[in-house]
């Protein structure tokens, strides 16, 4: 993973001083350990949910807990119906021999070797340790897809972030174009306005927007979160800016050949700012995919949950089902790690050049 | 290889034109009453058309409702619209402000709401302070020569994305009575931690789960700062020999203060609205230990048995006046860096 931004001018070392050949500053000893603890301390709880969500009910509730998914094996038994556990038992002689339990009774087990079904043994259960493979349970994803909304939250999720993504490109791209390609009075009064709704998040106002959506009739639709967060003064501001390095002879000449206004928006001037409409776009995206304070205010029936509103519920039940809610979080994370590979570089450009998230 | 990308290319081109057609009718269905209104208005008005969407948007649901905010907060009772909804002056503001001692939440009658003055108060210390520290730590690190700067930028980064939800589940799993982390205490011979019982704990957990979270953004902010610095200096540093911690405080440091001051009122900003991670996180608890303002206000408003629109609305404007200055202080700071 190399990056445009490592530009030449980046400095050469942290304090400025150069390095002698071979001998490590302090410095370069804690760069390293603190790189390393750094990739620990951000990858290994990502790394522990995704281990975690294939366990099993059985298998999250062992304490302490394994490392990686693991399930008992079990095995067909000559003339018993269902598959016997298998266990390892150490011996009296001190010799370890793999046996199927066929019941337990009380801290004695009534166990058979499958090699030979015939012999009963009565083992204690303080002697034997489960003998187990790795297994993913691929049934903690399946489940909540098929039997609970899941698979409704997902698409409610796919829905508001894709109309909501659409609507705030066309009107915030309009807007932009207005104010970076005209000279109007009352530009900058415009302007300031724009900046200055950034003062005012939805926190600020969350009882009268509800009022706002409910007269509309919007609560409990997907329309009461596309709408309210559509028009951003960050994605105003930053398309103004792009737009403004837009040549204005290029105007001039579209004008020249009687293209409406319109088109000049639509064929001129939206193509030549697709870096940054990209940048928007994918910021839209993050922020709507993510979205949760709002939509949990204005959706109040599970059919119009989204999947982080859907994921809270879930969590918020008495009898909280860990191995669905640990699977589900894995759903929800990777839409944003696909994104996040696939343009960590406009995602970063963008924040470093806008200082928007 | 060849034939791969050309097929590649045959799928790119078919997603395009699945998404470029609905996108050419659309363009096609305005056009037409678009041009047909420039020909009626002229050029000179046809930006305030273009702004018009955003601008109905921008005061329907920003500017409009910030009036009825503060209608909302001069109004009593439970009801929602606000033409039946009996006009009480700044009574609402009285009880907030109700306190025989403000030092005491529990002298106070909304003493919720002191409360979560309080929590905001300490959560911001401990969550700025330490956030821009390592951000700042982090950005020198990763302003060294490193190899793989790429890989180690997205290592800090990528938690900003995960949405606040699962970021709070990721932890919480590790945090639970039977969690790993409690796991590794046992296995070095500590007792077990109840974090979600112990009001410290869960606040130190609401703080470092925030920081966990957001601290790449901030990172990314100073790496460019500091990527911004003339190389010239440190040479001419280098040539006259100065110590490296001279350097630091004389050359980097001052030099980084623009920016680092846009990032610590950035983190303020966030701060004071904290609500997402901890909410799922601790659910404001044990009791109110980790309750914050805007939970205050989401309570009063939507989850209370009486729904209380005024009190809610009159603590918003309260968490609106302190944004508003924050947010003055924020343009201020990052016109001065951009003017440097």
């Amino acid at each position: 993973m190399t990056d445009a931004t490592q530009s030449p001018r980046s400095v050469k070392t942290l304090l400025g001083a150069r390095r002698g050949r071979g001998k490590m500053h302090w410095t370069d000893v804690f760069t390293y350990c603190y790189l390393g603890f750094g990739l620990f301390l951000m990858f290994a709880p990502v790394v522990w949910l995704v281990l975690s969500s294939f366990k099993t009910p059985a298998g999250l509730q062992e304490f302490p807990p394994t490392f990686l998914p693991l399930g008992q094996i079990s095995v067909e038994v000559e003339g018993y119906d269902e598959p016997l556990l298998l266990f390892d038992v150490t011996m009296e002689d001190g010799s370890v021999q793999q046996l199927a339990q066929v019941r337990r009774i009380g801290i004695m087990a009534q166990m058979v070797d499958p090699e030979n079904p015939g012999e009963r043994l009565q083992i204690p259960i303080a002697t034997r340790e489960p003998v187990r493979e790795m297994r993913m349970a691929w049934e903690n994803y399946r489940d909540p897809l098929e039997r609970f909304n899941f698979m409704r939250y997902l698409w409610n999720s796919v829905i508001v972030t894709a109309a909501a993504t659409m609507v705030t490109l066309l009107i915030n791209s309009m807007a932009a174009y207005g104010l970076s390609i005209y000279e109007f009075r009352g530009r900058n009064a415009i302007m300031l306005f724009v900046i200055g709704t950034l003062m005012i998040p939805i926190t600020v106002i969350l009882v009268p927007v509800y009022l706002v959506v409910t007269n509309l009739g919007m609560i409990n639709s997907l329309w009461a979160v596309i709408l309210p967060g559509a028009a951003t003064p960050t994605g105003v501001f930053l398309l103004r800016q792009y737009m403004l390095t837009i040549p204005r002879d290029l105007i001039e000449a579209a004008r020249m050949d009687k293209a409406s206004e319109w088109q000049i928006y639509w064929r001129v001037v939206m193509p030549l700012a697709m870096p940054a409409v990209a940048v928007l776009a994918i910021f839209s995206i993050m922020w709507r995919w993510n979205e949760f304070l709002w939509p949990l205010i204005v959706l109040n029936r599970s059919e119009v949950y989204t999947l982080q509103v859907g994921l809270n519920a879930f969590q918020g039940e008495l009898d909280v089902q860990w191995h669905y809610i640990l699977a589900m979080t894995v759903v929800t994370l990777i839409p944003v790690v696909i994104v996040f590979a696939f343009l960590q570089r406009f995602i970063t450009t963008g924040i470093a050049s806008s200082g928007m998230k | 290889m060849a034939h791969a990308d050309d097929k590649a290319t045959g799928i790119g081109d078919v997603l395009q034109n699945v998404v470029a057609w609905p996108i050419r009718i659309l363009f096609k269905l305005i056009d037409y009453p678009v041009t047909a209104i420039q020909n009626v208005i002229g050029i000179r008005r046809m930006p305030w058309l273009f702004l018009l969407p955003n601008l109905a948007f921008f005061g329907m649901f920003v500017i409009i409702p910030l009036f009825m905010n503060f209608a909302y907060s001069l109004t009593g009772g439970t009801e929602l619209f606000i033409s039946e909804r009996p006009y009480t002056g700044g009574e609402q503001y009285g009880f907030l402000f109700d306190c025989d001692n403000y030092a005491d939440p529990i002298s106070c009658r909304e003493d919720r709401f002191w409360k979560g003055i309080f929590n905001t108060a300490v959560f911001i210390f401990f969550q700025v302070s330490f956030m821009v520290l390592f951000s700042l730590i982090t950005a020198l690190v990763l302003n060294r020569e490193i190899r793989g700067r790429g890989f180690w930028r997205a290592v800090f980064f990528f938690p900003v994305l995960l949405s606040p939800v699962v970021v709070a589940l990721i932890w919480k799993w590790i945090l639970l009575r039977d969690g790993i982390l409690n796991a590794f205490l046992i296995s070095i011979g500590l007792d077990r931690i109840l974090f979600f019982v112990s009001p410290e704990w869960a606040m130190f957990w609401a703080v470092f789960v925030s920081i966990w979270a957001h601290m790449g953004f901030y990172t990314l902010i100073l790496l460019a700062g500091l990527q911004a610095i003339q190389p010239d200096l440190y040479e001419a540093a280098e040539m006259d020999g100065t110590r490296k911690e001279r350097v630091f405080f004389r050359i980097t440091l001052p030099l980084l203060w623009p920016n680092m001051l846009v990032v610590i009122v950035l983190a303020l900003i966030k701060g004071v609205q904290v609500f997402d991670e901890v909410y799922v996180l601790t659910g404001g608890g044990p009791g109110t230990a980790t309750q914050f303002i805007v939970q205050y206000i989401y309570n009063t408003a939507f989850t209370n048995q009486v729904q209380n629109f005024g009190l809610a609305s009159a603590a918003s404007m309260v968490l609106g006046v302190v944004l508003f200055i924050l947010t003055l202080t924020q343009l201020a700071a990052t016109r001065r860096r951009d003017n440097d």
